[in-house]
């Protein structure tokens, strides 16, 4: 076990873990950040997507000891009011179905719009390879980074 | 006007005395924050909820809380169910918030998700719960204002006195509504009325899935929950011998590690009653991370099963290689006849022309994104579970045997589900949560990894079907014989088109045992027989040089004027009607066309759909440029919510067709992540999907699993147009180009 100062969602954070505890876990289980969502464990599907200092990154494969100062960005911190433009262009598609996998797909398309903010069609799907929808959603998810992006 | 009895029993409807202030949210604590599911209400909570009837209660402002009373699993019937009551009551849809019902089967019917049935059984009583309602607030003013029940009527919450033109809220009534008695008939709004039913309306849990919010079963938490997760055995057909726990006790954070049985040696099982494992080991601990790292250390043998053990499994251990022999050599013989008409034999013997093909299809795992889990609070007197679970009402029934507890103590509550596809209606992993929280004496979530997830599957059968066709000289289809089996069930249904449209017609059907778990899986037997029989036809069509859609409307038209046989399952108007739209609507062009496209249609689930599937070939691999899709499931609830399922069903289908297989080894899943195991990705699904409907005033049938199967045949038939290739063996993707 080890103590670490995390920044998260803009708050300082600390929790006592063992330091090969994926950030996954210690999202849901230590800091009640349940948003963040467990699917494959070995960085294949893209649930458990966070920004790491505005970077996408699989949070099932990140430990927490690799975090350093790093600045965490989680679905639930990602605006205050739900309202980023992914958030509010999710909801305009009603892109959702189980819903599982979506705070994934925002994560990782915020990932993409910092680095790329007008994406083709073609860098929406080279982005998005990570994350698995298993409803079959993609189509509704590319028009809402469309949406997103050219607001 | 129609008038329905409310055939609402007493006992079946709660009566309602006034409830006490503070509202009443039902179970869920953890989510009670999150009862006002819908986006922001102009409305404020209501100081006081008076339940009307078990689907609803009314607060004294006029906001309206109506249960959403079956599992929710993506399927989006915790929006369209509320929006049917939401109608008859007459209400403004945006003064209305949702909850999930708890688990009642005395108030509700059939509290599942399966079949793509939920808004087809619960139609009627859905708008019973809502127009009785409606009825009581009319009778409760009537009586306020002194004036015949007829001279009241109603408008987005409100109620008027058509004389007078007094006007009073429902929630200003709601009081007084609650404290009559239930009237024996009411009165339905007649469709072209409805002004909910038939509009667009959100999910009603869509804010909370894009800020995060606790919803599903993996997200739920109680004050001094445990975490478990269960090591089962590496093979089907092999179980548990001995354990050493030592190592994996010594890990940080674990509290135990022991032996689960899940059901107990005389207990009967039900069919959502899984058998392969059968003996569990459990490793227990205080967080996710810890278990799943002390899971690790455990030192475990396993012995293969023998031919006499309880469960009436079939010992040996399966490779997918022995299972095609078998299927080859069953495929090769009669099977047992299901159905016969005229006298295929000899129409064979006479055929100017025979086409013949084997298609196959193997077993898959339904992989729902939110892996296996469940919560249980197991006390001595009772017990409380929640988690995501297609079969509630059935699982409440194999828990109370397990535990020695009265149903009435059990209480089971329901989460949204990541996914269901079928995998959720057998509840193995509640018994086995419940079982572990008994014996830890403490709140457990059980918690299953993708691999667990993916190696304890109830899988799709492996499938095999034979198809033969007999032409005349004219190229018409004068017999049709269909062999179809499966490990371990045949997907056959015998009475399906093409029957009904052919004068010989035999249907045989066979089926091999297996100690590999399986179950439904989206649109069951279906999901092989549409893309099966629809590359066949397509096949059949060319051979008689006809169009493919032609071909089929002209079989549909005979079906409809002179059906062969009786038992036919389908109508040939609608199934012809979705056909002529996707005809029109895709612009298809009979004879040559300079696009690569295929054709299918399905009826499944009641409901019918047909498909027309684009593509084009890029470096030599196929992509989707378009699909069309028609359907007919009667009155569309909640259009883009429809849309969306058919979406997702197009993708979901063409994954399935194109890339996704479980193959065995010595009885060991050879995939367990989705490293190994494909699933279709962003770039592969189709570059645009159009939906349309076929616009009537049927009651709703379902949309969870008909617009599934018929876009793998759409598909298939696009393949071979695009590589002059047919497809007969899935994962398509095995066949010619590599992934
Ligand atoms: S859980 Fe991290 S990528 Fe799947
Ligand atoms: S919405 Fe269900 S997995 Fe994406």
């Amino acid at each position: 076990m080890a103590v670490f100062n995390l920044n998260i969602n803009g708050k300082q954070q600390q929790v006592d873990v063992d330091p090969s505890t994926p950030m996954l876990w210690v999202l849901r289980d230590h800091l009640n950040l349940v948003g963040t969502k467990f699917g494959c464990g070995v960085a294949q599907c893209g649930a458990c997507t966070i920004l790491l200092d505005g970077m996408a990154v699989r949070s099932c494969i990140t430990f927490v000891d690799s975090v350093g100062d790093k600045k965490i960005t989680t679905i639930e911190g990602l605006s205050e009011n739900g309202d980023h433009p992914l958030q509010q262009a999710w909801l305009e598609h009603d892109v959702p179905q189980c819903g599982y996998c979506q705070a994934g797909q925002i994560m990782n398309a915020a990932g993409l719009l910092i680095a790329n903010p007008h994406p083709s069609d073609e860098d929406i799907e080279t982005a998005m390879h990570g994350n698995l929808c298993r409803c079959g959603t993609y189509t509704r998810i590319k028009a809402a980074i469309k949406t997103a992006s050219s607001s | 006007m129609t008038i329905v009895k409310t055939k609402l029993d007493r006992r079946s409807f709660i009566r309602s005395s006034v409830l006490a202030g503070g509202g009443m949210l039902l179970g869920f604590s953890w989510l009670a924050s999150s009862c006002s599911t819908n986006t922001p209400k102009e409305l404020s909570m209501p100081d006081e909820w008076f339940e009307i009837n078990g689907f609803l209660k009314i607060g004294e402002n006029g906001l309206v809380t109506i249960m959403s009373p079956n599992p929710e699993i993506g399927q989006n019937v915790k929006t369209s169910m509320p929006m049917i009551v939401a109608e008859e009551l007459d209400v403004d849809w945006k003064n209305v918030i949702v909850e999930q019902a708890p688990l009642n089967t005395d108030i509700f019917t059939r509290q599942l998700a399966g079949g793509s049935q939920s808004i087809r059984q619960s139609w009627p009583a859905l708008r019973m719960a809502g127009a009785t309602a409606r009825e009581m607030l009319r009778q409760a003013a009537a009586q306020k204002w002194n004036v015949p029940i007829e001279e009241v009527s109603t408008g987005a919450g409100v109620l008027v006195h058509r004389n007078s033109n007094k006007k009073i809220g429902y929630g200003e009534v709601a009081s007084a509504a609650a404290g009559l008695p239930v009237p024996e008939e009411v009165e339905l709004k007649e469709i072209n009325d409805f002004s909910i039913i038939g509009t667009s309306r959100k999910n009603v849990d869509g804010f909370k899935i894009v800020t995060g919010q606790p919803l599903f079963g993996l997200d739920y938490k109680k004050e001094g929950m445990l975490i478990a997760m269960v090591a089962h055995p590496p093979a089907f057909g092999m179980k548990l011998k001995s354990f050493d726990a030592t190592d994996a006790k010594a890990m940080p954070g674990i509290k135990d590690v022991f032996v689960v049985k899940t059901y107990n040696d005389d207990y009967e099982l039900q069919w959502s009653d899984t058998t392969s494992f059968n003996e569990l080991v459990a490793v227990v601990g205080n967080t996710t991370w810890e278990v799943m790292t002390a899971k690790l250390m455990l030192n475990v043998e396993w012995e293969p099963i023998s031919d006499s053990n309880r469960m009436n499994v079939p010992s040996g251990l399966e490779s997918t290689a022995d299972h095609i022999k078998k299927m080859t050599e069953a495929g090769a013989k009669t099977g047992s006849e299901v159905r016969r008409d005229g006298d295929p034999e000899v129409a064979f013997k006479n055929a100017a022309k025979i086409v013949e093909q084997i298609y196959t299809a193997p077993f898959q795992a339904h992989n729902t994104m939110e892996p296996m889990n469940f919560f249980a609070d197991v006390k001595e007197d009772e017990a409380v579970l929640a988690g995501p679970i297609q079969t509630p009402e059935f699982m409440e029934k194999t828990l109370a045997a397990r535990l020695g507890l009265p149903l009435e103590k059990i209480d089971v509550q329901m989460t949204r589900m990541g996914g269901g596809f079928g995998r959720r209606l057998y509840g193995h992993f509640m018994v086995e949560a419940a079982v572990i929280s008994q014996k830890v004496k403490a709140p457990v979530k059980l918690v299953y990894s993708r691999e667990d997830d993916m190696t304890y599957g109830v899988y799709r059968p492996a499938y095999h079907a034979l198809y033969r066709a007999a032409l005349d000289a004219d190229n018409n289809l004068i017999g049709f014989h269909v062999r179809m089996g499966g490990i371990p069930s045949s997907p056959l249904h015998a009475n399906r088109f093409p029957a009904g449209a052919v004068d010989n017609y035999l249907a045989e059907s066979w089926s091999i045992d297996t100690n590999i778990s399986t179950g439904a899986f989206r649109a069951p037997g279906s999901n092989f027989n549409a893309v099966a029989e629809q590359s066949f036809l397509d096949e059949v069509a060319e051979a008689a040089g006809k169009d493919p859609i032609q071909f089929r409307l002209d079989l549909l038209k005979s079906a409809q004027e002179n059906p062969v046989g009786e038992r036919n399952d389908y109508d040939a108007a609608r199934y012809a009607g979705v056909l002529e739209q996707v005809r029109e609507k895709s612009g298809w062009e009979s004879g040559a066309s300079d696009k690569n496209r295929g054709v299918a249609a399905y009826f499944c689930h009641n409901s019918y759909v047909a498909n027309v599937v684009d593509i084009e070939m890029k470096d030599g691999r196929p992509v989707i440029q378009k699909v069309y899709a028609s359907t007919d499931c009667g009155i569309v609830v909640n259009p883009d919510a429809a849309v969306n399922m058919i979406e997702g069903s197009i993708v979901d289908g063409i994954g399935h067709a194109m890339y996704s297989g479980l193959t065995f080894n010595e009885g060991q899943p050879e995939q367990e992540n989705f490293d190994s195991y494909r699933l279709i990705r962003h770039a592969e699904s189709p570059k645009e999907i159009e939906v349309h409907f076929v616009k009537n005033e049927i009651d709703p049938t379902g949309l969870g699993e008909p617009p599934y199967p018929p876009v793998m045949g759409a598909l298939a038939n696009a393949l071979y147009k695009a590589t002059g290739e047919r497809y007969y063996h899935q994962p398509f993707v095995k066949n010619t180009f590599e992934a």
